[in-house]
């Protein structure tokens, strides 16, 4: 195991590395002048000319990026055009508001995907599992902006129950994590059905219920366990993803997390800030996946890492 | 004296003594603005929250160059000169107007003996010297510094070659002079920018590359709290040297708004006030009902929207081709596009610019007479060529009815949507782009004079790469004239001059002036203040005259 891990860290190096290269060309390769947008839009060629200097900028993009890893290595990604504050202090000030909903967003796509993945797949083909079914491929089609906005209008504004945007107070979360929770949480009981259903097959399982086992316990003890996989997996991945910003339900809410701010900074050409997003996001989606791999090792150990 | 008689006399002295209190100024009237410059007695107290979508950049006036953080630098700083209500320059932390000598080339500023920084330090002389040379300093970076390179000895700073400009002089505690290297009369414009805003040297010292964000000015407010993404929150300052002012005890700025979810807020009486433009999709309905007729602030903004034509590109090198183009453009359209958020512009200037031409016709809309003109200069079955613009809503619409308009003379005109970034970089790039509709990147003033329409747009200097002068437009004649200007110091002769030299630049005709954006600004009930507060030409949101309810 603690091959298999000092393994997966090496190339998750490697792959930061490889994410850090390709924004950093990409960033440069977009006709905008970043002097440009440091200076503001109506400042003067000369100004714009200074200020270009001044940053450093006019040097040829490979020292560029020397000097950006270098400094980057001793923690420091650089200042923002667009908010004048160190990229890593304005990431750092969002993440937790990202981690609150990126946890309270998981909490509801369990809570909804989980009971009824199992009663799908337990009544199979009854009502239930119809409806269950219908409701998730509605719930995966519906767009998270449009789903954020029908919840907020009706339920902050139609009927103010909850607040209208922004982070004040405990019950903001409610609205943006029930708007991520909806769809991914139908999308995990459509994976967790058909991986129940497929164990419930099983032979163990018929041995179980033969016993006389009751059904529940069956289900609970001897299904579920080896059914859950999946949704590990799932949980794993939307975390990463989520702990890297959720751009569209935190643009609609308001909610000041990392996904609002890389979106700011692509809207603003601003590249310490797109550089210092990017890069953040990278890292969090390979740390995740290694804890992801690395837990199913405890869930299920008939999984073996050389 | 009559009880009827009495009414209207105590009507008449009250809506008089709100004129001059403000120093009102009624750019355009309206029912509305009268009904807003009739007597409300301000009340004193209130925390005012105002949503916005984006966070502000910085707070440190050296830096800050966009029209969001201006109005809120003002809230923490003051400089010597400002702005009344209108465009009129009005001595601020100077005691009085600037002494002028040496055929404007020398000013000579006195400060009031009580103003205090925030931190209770008094303002003096060095602090106005040291603000100046600051911005003027490489290692600040601010984009404001090529505003003050006619002070003697500027250049130099701004190469590193000198820590302070030589005509900059602190004669003694509370008198700074300026020297300039050749008379300008926009320097009092330039003194009442945001970059001019005088800044405590200790707290620069200390704070470094964070003092935009723990600012510490004179102004009539305090920002007390900055969270990142949030909140901006500042309170009343209790010790400003202007009594009386502000009315309110506090602002927050709430960050991260979404406009639509903004306005459901408004309407719901959790905010005060909107900082963005009401979204497209509500726009109509809000300016329709009755309701919101007296939370709505209207204004023409300092800005034109126009096309601009490459003129060292062929055929736009033509002038006749350029006169056919603004013959050919159906503006009234446009405006109907932006759902009456625009008026119809003739000419380069803005309305409310001072030597704005109230009686200057412009091109006619006649798609014959384009036609034939086009004709005439060698174009009878008309050209192809690309129509650059923004590639957000409503641009591209309003770029296609350009390309419907152009069609009817045979200009086939294929319309080429950017981002922001790519259309800057690259319509300030030579033989690049033949024409480009400015549209959303419009030029907004840096201060109301009409040199501010030329120089940087429309100037030989600015017909460079990465320039802002589009039309690559130079014609010496006209620049020669323009310069000479600068220096005039009798102003009805010298808006003469620029009514006469925006004349010839329409006879060359580098821009098709399409519309000048109208601002609304939404306000709920409970808010008050002159129409001007809300729209203030120079400041957007003028905030020490704004109470509440």
């Amino acid at each position: 195991m603690t091959t298999y891990i000092a393994r997966r860290l090496l190339l998750a190096v490697l792959v930061v590395w490889g994410v850090s290269v390709l924004t950093f060309v990409l960033a440069y390769m977009v006709p905008a002048d970043p002097a440009r947008v440091y200076a503001g839009s109506n400042a003067t060629a000369q100004t714009v000319a200074h200020i270009r200097q001044q940053l450093g900028l006019n040097r040829p993009l490979p020292i560029q990026y020397v000097d950006y890893v270098n400094r980057a290595l001793h923690g420091n990604f650089g200042i923002s055009y667009k908010l004048q504050t160190p990229v890593l202090t304005a990431i750092m000030s969002r993440f937790p508001y990202s981690a609150v909903l990126a946890l309270a967003g998981i909490f509801v796509e369990l809570l909804i995907g989980i009971p009824i993945g199992i009663l799908a797949a337990v009544k199979r083909g009854s009502w239930l599992d119809h409806s269950a079914m219908g409701m998730a491929m509605l719930g995966v089609s519906a767009p998270q902006f449009w789903l954020g906005l029908i919840l907020l209008y009706s339920f902050g504004y139609v009927w103010p129950i909850f607040p209208l945007g922004l982070a004040q107070g405990p019950t903001s979360i409610v609205l943006p994590a029930v708007t991520i929770g909806l769809g991914g949480g139908v999308w995990y009981a459509r994976i967790l059905r058909s991986s129940m259903l497929d164990t419930l097959s099983q032979d163990y399982v018929r041995t179980a219920r033969a016993k006389g086992i009751r059904k529940v316990a069956v289900v609970a003890r001897h299904a579920l366990p080896n059914a859950i996989s999946p949704v590990v997996t799932m949980v794993g991945l939307d975390m990463a993803y989520f702990l890297g910003g959720i751009v569209v339900v935190e643009s609609v809410f308001g909610w000041p997390g990392i996904g609002q701010l890389a979106y700011q900074a692509i809207q603003n050409d601003d590249i310490p800030l797109i550089m210092g997003t990017v890069l953040f996001a990278s890292v969090i989606i390979v740390l995740v996946n290694i804890v992801t791999d690395v837990l199913y090792a405890f869930l299920n150990p008939r999984i073996v890492y050389d | 004296m009559r009880p009827r008689l009495m009414g209207r006399f105590v009507v008449a002295l009250v809506v008089m003594l709100g004129l001059g209190l403000g120093g009102y100024h009624v750019a355009s009237g309206s029912p509305a603005k009268a009904s807003r410059l009739a007597s409300q007695q301000p009340k004193y107290g209130g925390v005012l929250t105002q949503g916005f979508q984006n966070d502000l950049a910085t707070l440190d006036p050296a830096i800050a160059y966009d029209w969001d953080n201006w109005p809120v630098v003002k809230m923490v700083f003051d400089g010597l000169l400002d702005y009344n209500s209108g465009t009129k320059i009005v001595p601020r932390i100077a005691a009085r107007m600037p002494k002028v000598t040496d055929g404007g080339r020398v000013y000579t500023f006195s400060l009031r003996h009580n103003v205090h920084f925030t931190n209770g330090r008094l303002v003096t002389a060095a602090d106005a010297a040291y603000t100046i040379n600051r911005v003027l300093s490489p290692a600040t970076k601010s984009p404001g510094a090529s505003f003050y390179l006619d002070i003697k000895g500027a250049p130099q700073v701004v190469a590193g070659k000198a820590k302070t400009a030589s005509g900059i002089k602190v004669l003694n505690k509370f008198t700074v002079q300026f020297t300039l290297i050749k008379p300008d009369v926009t320097f009092l414009n330039e003194m009442a920018m945001n970059f001019a805003y005088i800044v405590p040297k200790e707290v620069v010292q200390k704070e470094g590359a964070n003092f935009g964000h723990k600012p510490v000015g004179t102004g009539p407010f305090i920002m007390k709290q900055w969270v990142p993404g949030q909140k901006i929150v500042f309170v009343r300052n209790p010790h400003y040297f202007i009594k009386g002012d502000p009315y309110l005890s506090g602002v927050t700025l709430e960050i991260g708004l979404n406009p639509s979810v903004a306005l459901l807020r408004l309407q719901r009486g959790q905010l005060d006030m909107l900082g963005d433009p009401i979204p497209g999709p509500d726009f109509l309905s809000i300016k329709n009902n009755p309701k919101y007729k007296n939370m709505l602030v209207r204004e023409v903004e300092p800005e034109t929207s126009y096309i601009a034509m490459n003129t060292r590109m062929k055929p736009f090198n033509n002038v006749l081709v350029r006169r056919a183009i603004n013959m050919a453009i159906d503006k009234r359209r446009i405006v109907q596009l932006l759902n009456g958020r625009g008026v119809v512009a003739n000419q380069v200037l803005p309305p409310l610019m001072p030597g704005y031409n109230p009686h200057y016709k412009g091109y006619p809309y006649n798609p014959a007479a384009a036609k034939k003109l086009l004709a005439k200069a060698g174009y009878p079955h008309g050209f192809s060529t690309q129509l650059y613009t923004l590639n957000v809503d409503p641009q591209p619409r309003i770029a296609e009815s350009f390309q419907a308009d152009l069609q009817q003379i045979g200009v086939k005109a294929s319309v080429v949507p950017l981002s922001q970034a790519t259309i800057v970089q690259k319509a300030g790039t030579p033989g690049k782009v033949p024409m480009i509709w400015s549209g959303g990147l419009a030029w907004l003033q840096d201060f109301p004079d009409p040199s501010d329409f030329y120089g940087p747009i429309l100037g030989c200097g600015s017909a460079v790469q990465g320039g802002w002068n589009w039309p690559f437009f130079c014609d010496r004649t006209i620049d020669a004239q323009a310069n000479k200007l600068l220096g005039m110091n009798n102003r009805t002769k010298r808006l003469a001059g620029y009514r006469s030299m925006y004349n010839k630049v329409m006879q060359q005709a580098p821009w098709v002036p399409v519309d000048n954006d109208v601002k609304y600004v939404l306000h709920g009930p409970q808010v008050h203040g002159p129409y001007w507060a809300f729209v203030h030409n120079v400041h957007t949101f003028f905030y020490e005259h704004i109470w509440k309810s």
